[in-house]
């Protein structure tokens, strides 16, 4: 088998954002703060009508717009990384699947690890594509995540999602290699029917997040013999604005690096669609021959490592679909609190 | 909406499937079994293009209860770039800027939600095109 990687790649984000002052206001917390404690200034918010299937269907169609017109019933694989499936039982890439016209041949799973379903899904399609066992895979990493009224989650917890198709020919991007890296760590959990996640305070960071981000990016860089250095771009999982950029200054990476995919302080934290959607604005501004880290972070822990090596065809195809710093910049709705609980389904009323 | 309902209507409502008809030309949305313009009965299926703009529309301020999240909104009839008329929710923009003429853009959204615990139904939603 020869090379494979990514030949079509596309990102969604809802319009509407909600500014870390608005939801500061309502609980009476200290927003200068929260902004540079954790260096969020706004995030995005999904409007009632939009969840994890309708961000997956239209990231995709972006995804299909750069593939140059492939034919979606030879996709052989969907899996959607989210820890937001908008069915408990019922699975979200059935719909994605129909909605492109992939079905009936193919297979299909939704994946959960909190933040890392998406790399996930990521991963399992390059698999599957390097075995020869299908020609395309359509992997996709979104979340519409809910943080609890007045948890320090609710700043950073957004909605988001990015696609990737998978393949062996016409590369916008070769996979060099993966390495992935996990242990259990319970730092931050949801059980069943419960509508918030608990997390475990400052215990989310140097045993959890750090720990798993640097292992797989050191194991990841082993593996293929390079050093920092030796990348044009890195981007990596972004709970927030502060921990990737410090994740990255501590494995040797300088700030230039992570630019281009480091979005989480106006985007907020996209869970499974974090470092999946980093990646799409990475790729927008890169130039072949670019190479590029990235590396998941799911709480439970675990983190999954992928080296990009860009190709010449990234220049055909980036403005075939929208760019992602484009979707996250330009025509904003600004919501106050109430509209975001609304939006939200926070207050109760009758069904 | 009943779950089978909401299943014979995916062709259109998903991928936005039309007819075609195979003697004149025409593009039936939904598609019909007869051709209204020359009585041909075969079609063959064609997606409809993804943008058009603003014919006519209406305000709804009072909604029905399973679109009150969302109240006020439009429901606009668009002409898309086939020629094709196209109804549905005009949304992701505040009613009072609604104009005849401004374009829009069809997006995949949840189109119904049956309370809290039946089907999810999925369509097309029309939003503004800004890029
Ligand atoms: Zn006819």
């Amino acid at each position: 088998m020869g090379k494979v990687g990514i030949v079509g790649y596309g990102c969604h984000l809802p319009r509407h954002r909600i500014k870390v002052e608005e939801i500061a206001k309502v609980w009476g917390a200290d927003a200068p703060s929260y902004k540079k404690g954790l260096m969020l200034r706004e995030k995005s918010v999904p409007p009632p009508d939009c969840d994890t299937i309708t961000l997956s269907v239209e990231a995709t169609k972006n995804a299909l717009r750069r593939a140059g017109g492939i034919n979606t019933a030879e996709i052989g694989a969907i899996y959607i990384g989210s820890e937001s499936h908008p069915y408990a039982v019922k699975p979200s890439g059935a719909t994605v699947a129909e909605a492109i016209g992939a079905t009936p041949d193919i297979h299909c799973a939704d994946f959960e690890f909190a933040c890392k379903a998406g790399s996930e899904a990521m991963f399992v399609c390059l698999g599957l594509v390097k075995a020869g066992e299908i020609k395309y895979g359509l992997a996709i990493g979104g979340d519409t995540s809910q943080g609890a009224p007045g948890d320090a989650l609710e700043y950073s917890a957004a909605a988001g999602a990015a696609a990737f198709i998978m393949g062996s020919e016409n590369l916008i991007a070769e996979s060099i290699d993966t390495y992935s890296f996990m242990t259990d760590t319970p730092d931050f959990w949801r059980r069943e029917y419960e509508f918030y996640p608990q997390h475990a305070g400052r215990y989310t960071g140097e045993p959890a997040y750090f720990k798993h981000t640097c292992g797989a990016a050191e194991g990841m860089m082993k593996k293929v013999g390079m050093k920092p250095a030796d990348f044009t771009y890195a981007v990596f999982h972004q709970p927030n604005g502060k921990f990737p950029m410090r994740a990255g200054k501590m494995l040797g990476f300088t700030q230039e690096q992570m630019e281009p995919g480091w979005l989480s302080p106006t985007l907020g934290n996209t869970y499974s669609g974090a470092s999946p959607i980093g990646l799409t604005s990475t790729l927008d501004i890169a130039k072949p021959g670019d190479t590029i880290l990235m590396v998941s972070y799911g709480s439970g822990s675990g983190s999954d490592g992928f080296v990009w090596k860009v190709t010449d065809r990234i220049d055909e195809v980036r403005d075939k679909a929208v760019r992602t710093r484009k979707l996250l910049d330009e025509n904003l709705i600004y919501i106050d609190y109430g509209t975001y609980a609304k939006f939200r389904h926070k207050i109760k009323k009758n069904a | 909406m009943y779950s089978a309902r909401d299943w014979r209507e995916y062709p259109r409502r998903y991928r936005l499937e039309a007819g075609k008809c195979k003697k004149c030309g025409k593009i039936l949305f939904p598609a019909r079994l007869i051709c209204p313009k020359c009585g041909a009965r075969e079609f063959e299926t064609e997606m409809l293009p993804d943008t058009g703009k603003v014919l006519t529309f209406t305000v709804i301020r009072t909604a029905p209860s399973q679109f009150t999240d969302i109240a006020p909104y439009a429901i606009a009839i668009a002409e898309l770039t086939n020629g094709v008329k196209l109804t549905a929710q005009l949304v992701d923009c505040d009613v009072n800027t609604v104009k005849v003429g401004m374009e829009v853009r069809i997006e995949f959204r949840r189109v119904q939600t049956d309370a809290y615990s039946g089907i999810l139904s999925y369509g097309y939603k029309f939003v503004p095109k800004w890029y």
